[in-house]
């Protein structure tokens, strides 16, 4: 079976891992870095992802796409409230959003596909085989649309989704591969965008999710934005300056915002440092420890309230809990660790990177499913509950939150009017009793035989599979025939966009790289074009009068290609004109030989 | 329903769908993998999650050797030791894999236990779930106009702390309730379990049959009546 690689697909951050003699490795990039920064910058030669692409965040913040996970699976409206922080431009069609770079604009899993592909070419690079099979991490409390756009974007990259598995298992199981671990662990995970906590309880190499909970908007951007928040106010009142009108001075304080606070994490004070816009001059401002965590106290507190919950969920209280494990760059914070330790009563364990821990357990996962490790299994449960609407738009629980997954439900259906030949069904996912207040997930219409009210009997089965990805099938319980059922997903991409977007990334791809050829062959065709006319003007007298004249053919052979498209055509004539130039290039050197020894001794020659 | 698989007393293996493997129609043993071609089976649904779970119709399980045979039949079935395989038994794989999920999750509490019992043996439990104890009944009207009082009335005030030691004691009175139905219900488990073991055809045996299913039934009923109260009382005085 061909290799399958796991993947971190983070907010800030993603990482590539493969399984290696039974050690999950991380795999690094040509400049030894293991993360590849989740940001992607359309620049005049293109769209270019990663470190690169990081650069680009102050240089052309409007064009440069960072934190993208945060609008996976999501409409406009559900990021009415932040939009304010982005300084791209996204727009909304059919549900999605979609963003806007240059003429073009990309839906969320797009952007994300791009991501993925680096991290795909990076993993082929130095395993030497093509990659197509992954197995990507998401937060644990994904719904199901975020869940299906992760999936798209592994498609749009060419990579067959093997599995989407959370990312707080994905992390116990490379703790639990490491330290064969048994009891009851609670995994904290606070990455750059999102927080989980899943209590796990393992035994004789079972990994058992006995419940998760969490909140897909909080992480470290967000306490990076308590910081930028005092920083931009501060600006305002000392030099009469508001940088919202500078998006690259915000990228700016944005990125000194989260170096301070990781500053913070080791120093006890740091100063900020900024370049004010129209020769304002520098901002500097002294920072505690203490001041960063008063400002940020309230959103770890937030992170509290879903681990009581979880616990609850699970049937146990913290003396119950033998280990805790942190996960995600936010959980360096020495206020976090605080906090978790309080809670929980134990010190812990941050003996793996919290950077990498993710993609290692995705590459023991990767593993687990093309049949090398065997002894290690995962069984993990759905978030969020999933329900149907009701009669007076009231949510009926169809499968509860925190039940093992793959999980399987059965609701019959029927009809109230004589010869009604539909039923309209939308599909929920959320904790709170009107279905207006869930998530809206599908709708899709049953098709019920013209009989008289009551007597068609059609059984929904809806199941969600090891992904936490909801599937609907409909069969007549009268006739014994299955229905097939379009699910209309109300915040996702269809099939056949998703269709659609792969065919435009391979050629995008394409165009991309003959863009490129083209380019590169016109710069070179322009640089011999002008060494040639100077070889032309200094040494004319030197050569035939023939070889001068099939010079000139050449070199207008060569301009006129250059304004074409075709790099090919371009090299052609490029190397016609260096093979006509050739007498003339020997000529020219013979004679700076010649001149440069006339002004020598002899001595000095030999 | 097959009733001899409830009066076997060892647990046994996981049943069937059919008789024949779906794949090299050679004949089924009663094992989840077909001997002669190694194919994965569909489990039945029309078993029940405790011949599913190869255990006997009874109310007393061991937790212990439920999970167990559990993580067992997970290993067996989940996807992830299929992805290698074909689509037709990737699909069973998923299906028995949440088949027995809920069958767990089902077995595993044994008020839910209970009740499914309950629906097997008696019919469905789901539209008498929630009546009141017919005792309590006046109680717990005058609980509800409390309540309401309790959530018109000033906060910090005088009257509003008298309020909340009202309802505290009726907590407690509740909560003391529901712990005797559990242990009635504990009671008739054991009753249950002991006629089944017997084994008896007697008239008499029908008839402490039906008896012990009507009275778990009401114990069951209760209980969640007692219980939805409880959880609304807590979340209102906190």
């Amino acid at each position: 079976m061909a290799r399958i690689v796991g993947i971190d697909l983070g907010t800030t951050n993603s990482l590539v891992a493969y399984m290696a003699d039974g050690h999950p490795l991380v795999i690094p990039g040509r400049n030894e870095r293991t993360m590849v920064p989740s940001v992607v910058a359309m620049t005049d030669n293109g769209l270019i992802v990663g470190d690169a692409a990081k650069e680009h965040l102050t240089r052309s913040p409007e064009r440069t796409v960072y934190s993208v996970k945060r609008f996976m699976g999501k409409s406009l409206e559900d990021v009415q409230g932040e939009l304010a922080y982005f300084p791209y431009h996204l727009t909304e069609q059919g549900g999605v959003i979609r963003i806007k770079l240059g003429e073009k604009t990309y839906s969320p899993p797009q952007i994300s596909a791009m991501i993925l592909k680096e991290l795909k070419q990076r993993a082929e690079a130095h395993l030497g085989e093509s990659i197509t099979k992954a197995v990507i991490t998401v937060p644990a409390y994904f719904n199901d649309s975020q869940r299906q756009a992760t999936k798209d974007a592994g498609m749009i990259a060419g990579l067959e989704v093997l599995r989407i598995i959370n990312e707080p298992t994905a992390a116990s199981l490379a703790y639990g591969l490491q330290q064969k671990t048994q009891g009851t662990i609670a995994v904290y995970d606070l990455g750059g965008g999102t927080f989980d906590i899943s209590i796990l309880k393992l035994k004789n190499g079972i990994f058992e999710v006995l419940a998760t909970n969490g909140d897909t908007h909080l992480g470290g951007d967000d306490l990076d934005r308590q910081l930028a928040d005092l920083f931009v106010k501060e600006i305002r009142e000392r030099y009469d300056l508001d940088l919202n009108a500078y998006p690259d001075h915000m990228q700016a304080v944005r990125l000194e915002a989260e170096q301070t606070k990781v500053r913070l994490s080791d120093a006890m004070k740091t100063t900020a440092t900024l370049d004010l816009p129209d020769g304002k001059g520098r901002y500097e401002r002294d920072l505690t420890r203490d001041q960063l965590e008063s400002l940020t106290m309230n959103l770890v507190e937030r992170t509290l309230g879903p681990c009581r919950l979880a616990l609850k969920d699970a049937g146990l209280t913290p003396n119950d809990i033998d280990e805790v494990v942190l996960v995600g760059g936010s959980t360096r914070m020495p206020l976090v660790r605080q906090r978790v330790q309080e809670l929980f009563g134990k010190t812990p364990h941050c003996e793996l990177n919290p950077d990498e821990v993710v993609a290692l357990g995705a590459a023991v996962q990767a593993d687990i499913l093309s049949g090398g490790t065997t002894d290690m299994l995962l069984l993990d449960v759905t978030p969020l509950s999933l329900g149907i609407e009701t009669m007076g738009g009231v949510m009926s629980s169809v499968i509860r939150r925190n039940t093992t997954i793959p999980a399987g439900a059965k609701e019959m259906f029927t009809t109230y009017v004589d010869g009604q030949t539909g039923v309209d069904i939308h599909i929920l996912q959320g904790e709170r009793e009107l279905a207006k207040d869930n998530r809206s997930l599908a709708r899709f219409r049953l098709k019920m035989p013209p009989l008289p009210a009551g007597v068609p009997r059609i059984e929904v089965t809806f199941l969600i599979d090891a992904n936490g990805i909801l599937n609907v099938l409909a069969k007549d319980m009268r006739t014994g025939q299955s229905q097939s059922i379009e699910v209309k997903p109300s915040y996702g991409l269809s099939d056949s966009e998703v269709e659609r977007m792969i065919e435009d990334s391979f050629k995008f791809a394409a165009d991309d790289v003959s863009a490129r050829k083209l380019i590169e062959a016109r710069l070179e065709a322009g640089a011999l074009i002008t060494t040639t006319e100077k070889s032309l003007l200094e040494g004319n007298h030197l050569i035939a009068s023939d070889n001068i004249a099939a010079t000139h053919t050449a070199l207008a052979a060569l301009t006129a290609a250059k304004d074409g498209t075709d790099p090919r055509a371009i090299r052609a004539r490029m190397a016609d004109l260096e093979q006509a130039a050739k007498p003339l290039t020997v000529a020219l050197l013979n004679d700076s030989l010649i001149k440069g020894l006339q002004g020598k001794k002899v001595s000095e020659v030999t | 329903m097959d009733h001899q698989h409830t009066h076997s007393a060892s647990p046994r293996e996981l049943q069937m769908a059919r008789s024949m493997c779906w794949h090299c129609q050679s004949e089924m043993s009663g094992e989840y993998f077909c001997e002669r071609c190694v194919k994965v089976q569909p489990v039945s649904k029309e078993l029940d999650y405790f011949t599913c779970m190869g255990f006997p119709r009874r109310l007393t399980i061991d937790p212990r050797q439920l999970e167990t045979k559990f993580y067992e039949l997970s290993r067996a079935f989940h996807p992830d030791f299929f992805q290698n395989k074909s689509a037709e038994e990737q699909t069973i794989s998923l299906s028995n894999s949440a088949l027995l999920n809920t069958a767990y999750r089902t077995l595993r509490d044994p008020i839910e236990r209970a009740e499914y019992l309950l629906d097997l043996e008696a019919g469905s439990v789901k539209q008498i779930r929630n009546s009141p104890p017919a005792d309590l009944f006046e109680e717990i009207l005058e609980l509800q106009d409390t309540l309401n009082e309790y959530r018109a009335v000033e906060q910090t005030s005088e009257a509003e702390s008298t309020l909340r030691t009202k309802l505290q004691s009726e907590r407690n009175m509740l909560e003391q309730r529901q712990r005797n139905m559990e242990a009635a219900l504990q009671q008739l488990f054991v009753q249950w379990d002991a006629l089944q073991d017997r084994g008896e055809a007697t008239s008499q045996a029908r008839a402490e049959r039906d008896r012990i299913l009507k009275e778990m039934r009401e114990h069951l009923s209760n209980r969640t009546y007692v219980k939805n109260i409880v959880s609304d009382l807590v979340s209102t005085i906190g």
